[in-house]
């Protein structure tokens, strides 16, 4: 097979690009532009790199593809890299986004550059990581890498209270994740193997698939964040720098959704239905309680986190009703969200460079001074709603879907959060956009600059395009979601055929 | 394995030390204080051909002295940590002596000594073997930790140490007197041949003052009393020295007791060690949170990783024992890169070592920053960092074995020992910078480059220390 090199090289080149300025000397202005452009290269490269891995994808093999396979710690642990349609889209939305955020940060992010691009870059490598691996010591090994970037990108360039928000994200996430750890280490001595296309081919038994669900749901509830574990999320968001926000809700709350897809699903079927009334019921309480506190926020950011926890309630609610709709919807779901969320964070950002305050009340009537931004957050505050024509639509609408076949109170409850995320999103629009421009210090605000257009124009075509063309994201992941769909339905009829 | 009565070529390492004390003392005791740096260089040189010898030299694996002395893969492994810890050890002191003008020559021959003490503690195979070995190392220590005499901590440390070390000495010995007594052998085979079936309640108490003399030394708790007073009254090469290759040959000799010794009952110091284990973990999670001073915070910081590392004790298997093995090494590397940090620590030609010096680091010395702030992932068990691993293949040791709730415990007092490692990055990170560091010695940059380069790329190709590793743990067995 061709292109066995792509995966590892989507490794090693933002690697590289961080080593890269990591041999620049000084702190002058050109050493600061340097890094920069080193940066935007290598992230562009990446996503160049990974659009040839996405030429190269068979959509309709259900298998993992581009497969890399090394032994790495003696028989124990494998350097097993591969991608199927449950992980590509991930893989493209992370490259994607990782150039918009280094654009993003340009001019907003003035001091020790060089150091924000080089954590940056590591991140992006160990996200990337995260969705590639096929060895589960080495997806932990991502997994839990990323933390240390995102807590100097958190607590070097954060707000006010970073200190807070990084020592809270990073001992609640690390907490969450040595369960997983444990976990990890009980399939290997019962399976023999960390290898993750074997480990899906393994049936555990009854009762240990019970234990293991519930370490790994430790980890991926509170990386989700799933309530009442989402409390470390309001707080590093609002601290983190604008572009450590669009990563964090762009990629690293997927990595719970993508966890439980991979894992939980696959190989702990019996025990994913056994659970899934609890699941059902904290989607629902986190769709319509973090809603209602989204309604009641005076911060920008926070509001949005809060949004972005509403909309991980569909994500997980949708994977497990373990129907197609429902787990075809969550995939949608996350990809879109990764896309709006990020842009709406990206929209604070402008706001923020301009009036360093990211208080609602400081806002309104930009629509005055600022028709070109107006519109953007418009159309990204209607995907956030999930009106249709929107990304976020079809996501939110085949979650419901599958959710209504699986359990119809469920999906009852659900829709009300759709009522209310277009009450808190238009809301927030409301108060900064329209309005009266009555606040001095807004008259001299000026419009979206080429930069900014640059950044958030992408997003706002995909957001789009995929509204109104969803085929392409649910042509990826079809064939690999129906297979594990498959065997998911095997394997809980066997056990109750058993049972009988 | 034949035993012998005498056989060169299985103690030849241990000869080379033992000539190379002898004639360093002889120059020193002749030349006076004008010797230090002679003596100095010679120290390294013996601990050098010391270790060529162990790690290159063609020599069988064998007993000796009757049984006393074992020359296995195990026992060659471990000393070449120790050796590997004293003689970095050495090279970090140079500096912080002569600024201190503590530079006599004792302090090399000292080293050399407990050194020597060390490998004969790694060897030992009955339980006189043990107690030589023992005292050797922990008189030298004794000493060393008093060497700053004219500095009342430092003092008071040495003298701490010295009456609890004598206190568990005491109790080692009745231990193993008590356990010739139910076995009538002091050699660890016989005792392991003697013990079989249900233990009465004498070796039960036999058991537990060997493995209190033995955790004293580990300073693992409820007997880490003399840790922070110590780390801290210590001049710091002196700590550093503490820190690392004695850690190496007090666990192995723990390691190979219970392993050799007492494999009948196990279940009987299995309960022993996990509670150890437990309680030093939490002590070492929860005591270090409070710290302002670095030195004191890495000694809390060592009694947490030494409950770590008998996580994989009480799996009391292969693979429990190949994850002791792996942690102190891994544990040894990060050890002595903190400490070279720490030995960095000089302002207007004084050194400090409160925590709080480290402010704003990383804009005033950006790569000892980063290089600290590495220890200090790798410390707190973050993947990649080879930490990480280090833990890892304890706690899966402990999983194979059952061990869950240990296990549990383990991992959740290593998220909340993660927090005073991430305050020492935060410091370095995001507080405001203080007045920057005096230039780096060239032996605390390389030290410490050097361990961080171990700890990133162990990742990348860790069958050299895992492979040398699993063999000595088969050793064992």
């Amino acid at each position: 097979m061709s292109g066995n090199w792509i995966l590892s090289a989507l490794l090693i080149v933002p690697v590289a690009g961080a080593l890269a300025i990591m041999t620049l000397r000084g702190d002058g202005e050109a050493t600061k532009t340097n890094a920069r452009w080193i940066a935007i290269w290598s992230t562009l490269l990446t996503f160049a790199i990974s659009l040839i891995g996405w030429s190269e994808f068979d959509n309709a093999k259900a298998g993992f593809q581009l497969v890399e396979n090394h032994e790495w710690f003696n028989h124990f642990i494998l350097y097993k890299l591969g991608v199927d349609g449950i992980s590509m889209p991930f893989v493209l939305l992370t490259t994607f986004l990782m150039p918009i955020c280094i654009l993003a940060s340009w001019t907003s992010v003035e001091k020790r550059v060089k150091e924000y691009m080089i954590a940056f870059l590591a991140l992006e490598a160990l996200m990337i990581g995260v969705f590639e691996a096929l060895d589960l010591v080495l997806f932990y090994v991502f997994f839990e890498g990323g933390l240390i970037p995102m807590f100097l990108i958190i607590g070097v360039w954060g707000g006010k209270r970073r200190v807070y928000a990084a020592f809270k994200f990073f001992l609640y996430t690390l907490a969450g994740s040595l369960l997983m750890l444990l976990a990890i280490m009980t399939m290997y001595w019962t399976a023999g193997t960390t290898d993750i296309e074997v480990l899906l081919k393994t049936a555990f038994a009854p009762a240990a698939q019970k234990w293991l669900w519930l370490a790994f749901f430790a980890s991926f509830a509170v990386k989700m964040p799933m309530w009442p574990f989402h409390t470390w999320l309001p707080d590093a968001h609002v601290e983190a720098p604008t572009a450590g926000s669009v990563i964090l809700a762009g990629v690293l709350l997927k990595m719970g959704g993508y966890g439980f897809l991979r894992f939980s699903l696959p190989m702990f079927p019996d025990a994913s239905v056994y659970f899934a009334p609890l699941i059902f019921t904290m989607s629902i309480i986190a769709i319509i309680y973090t809603s209602l506190v989204a309604l009641v926020q005076e911060d920008m950011k926070k509001l949005i986190a809060y949004s972005s926890v509403a909309h991980m309630g569909f994500v997980t609610m949708g994977l497990f009703a373990a129907n197609t709709q429902g787990v075809q919807g969550a995939v949608y779901q996350m990809v879109s969200h990764g896309l709006v969320s990020g842009a709406l964070f990206l929209c604070v950002g402008v706001v923020y460079d301009r009036m360093h305050t990211r208080d609602i009340a400081a806002y309104g009537g930009l629509v005055q001074r600022m028709p070109r931004y107006a519109v953007a957050m418009m159309v990204f505050t209607l995907a956030n709603v999930g009106l249709p024509g929107t990304s976020g639509f079809v996501g939110e609408f085949l979650t419901l879907l599958g959710a209504f076949e699986a359990n119809t109170w469920v999906a009852f409850f659900a829709t009300t959060g759709v009522i209310l995320s277009a009450a808190y999103a238009l809301f927030l629009y409301r108060r900064v956009i329209f309005g009266v421009l009555d606040k001095p210090n807004l008259m001299a605000i000026a419009d979206l600059n080429w930069r900014e257009i640059a950044t958030l124009g992408p997003l706002l075509l995909l957001t789009i395009y995929y509204g109104v063309h969803p085929q392409p994201i649910i042509d990826v992941s079809a064939a690999s979601i129906d297979a594990l769909l498959q065997g998911f339905n095997h394997a809980v009829a066997a056990t109750k055929t058993a049972a009988l | 394995m034949i035993a012998t009565a005498l056989s060169l070529p299985v103690i030849l390492p241990e000869a080379i030390m033992a000539f190379g004390i002898l004639v360093l003392l002889m120059i020193g005791a002749f030349r006076g204080e004008k010797s230090v740096w002679l003596v100095t260089e010679g120290a390294v040189v013996t601990l050098g051909v010391a270790l060529v010898v162990l790690l290159f030299g063609s020599r069988p694996e064998g007993v000796t002295f009757n049984g006393a002395f074992t020359d296995d893969a195990f026992a060659r492994f471990m000393k070449a940590l120790a050796l590997v810890g004293s003689l970095t050890t050495l090279l970090l002191s140079i500096d912080f002596l002569r600024h201190h003008k503590l530079g006599g020559f004792e302090f090399p021959v000292l080293m050399l000594l407990g050194t020597l003490g060390m490998m004969m503690l790694i060897s030992a195979s009955d339980f006189i073997a043990l107690y030589l070995g023992l005292e050797l190392m922990s008189l030298a220590l004794y000493v060393v930790a008093a060497y700053s005499r004219d500095n009342l901590k430092a003092t008071e440390a040495g003298l701490k140490y010295f009456v609890l070390g004598a206190l568990s000495s005491g109790m080692l010995l009745y231990g193993a007197s008590l356990m010739y007594g139910y076995s009538g052998t002091v050699s660890f085979a016989g005792i392991a041949l003697a013990l079989k079936g249900p233990a009465p309640i004498g070796v039960v108490f036999a058991l537990v003052f060997v493995l209190a003399g033995l955790a004293f030394k580990i300073s693992a708790v409820p007997f880490h009393m003399w840790t922070p007073d110590v780390y801290e009254g210590a001049p710091t090469p002196v700590t550093t020295f503490f820190a690392s290759a004695p850690k190496m040959a007090a666990m192995a000799v723990l390691v190979r007791v219970t392993l050799t010794a007492f494999p009948g009952v196990a279940s009987e110091w299995r309960q022993i060690v996990t509670f150890i284990s437990i309680a030093s973990m939490a002590l070492g999670a929860f005591a270090a949170i409070g710290q302002t001073n670095i030195k004191r915070l890495m000694a809390y910081s060592s009694i947490g990783h030494m409950g770590f590392a008998l996580v994989g004790l009480a799996a009391g298997t292969v693979e429990g024992a190949h994850g002791v093995i792996v942690y102190m090494a891994i544990y040894m590397v990060m050890t002595l890169g903190t400490f070279a940090g720490i030995l960095s620590m000089r302002r207007n030609g004084e050194y400090v070592e409160n925590i709080s010096d480290l402010s704003g680091l990383a804009r005033t010395n950006a790569p000892m920053a980063f290089f600290l702030a590495t220890m200090m992932f790798s410390l707190a068990g973050i993947p990649p960092l080879a930490g990480f691993f280090a833990k890892f293949y304890v706690f899966a040791a402990a999983m194979k074995a059952d061990l869950y709730g240990l296990a549990v415990i383990g991992v959740l007092l290593s998220a909340v020992g993660a927090y005073y490692y991430l305050r020492i990055v935060k410091i370095m990170y995001f507080d405001e910078p203080a007045k920057a560091f005096d230039r780096q010695g060239a032996a605390t940059r390389i030290v410490l480059a050097g361990a961080t380069a171990i700890v990133i790329f162990y990742a990348l190709a860790p069958a050299p220390i895992t492979n040398a590793a699993m063999a000595a743990a088969k050793s064992l067995f």
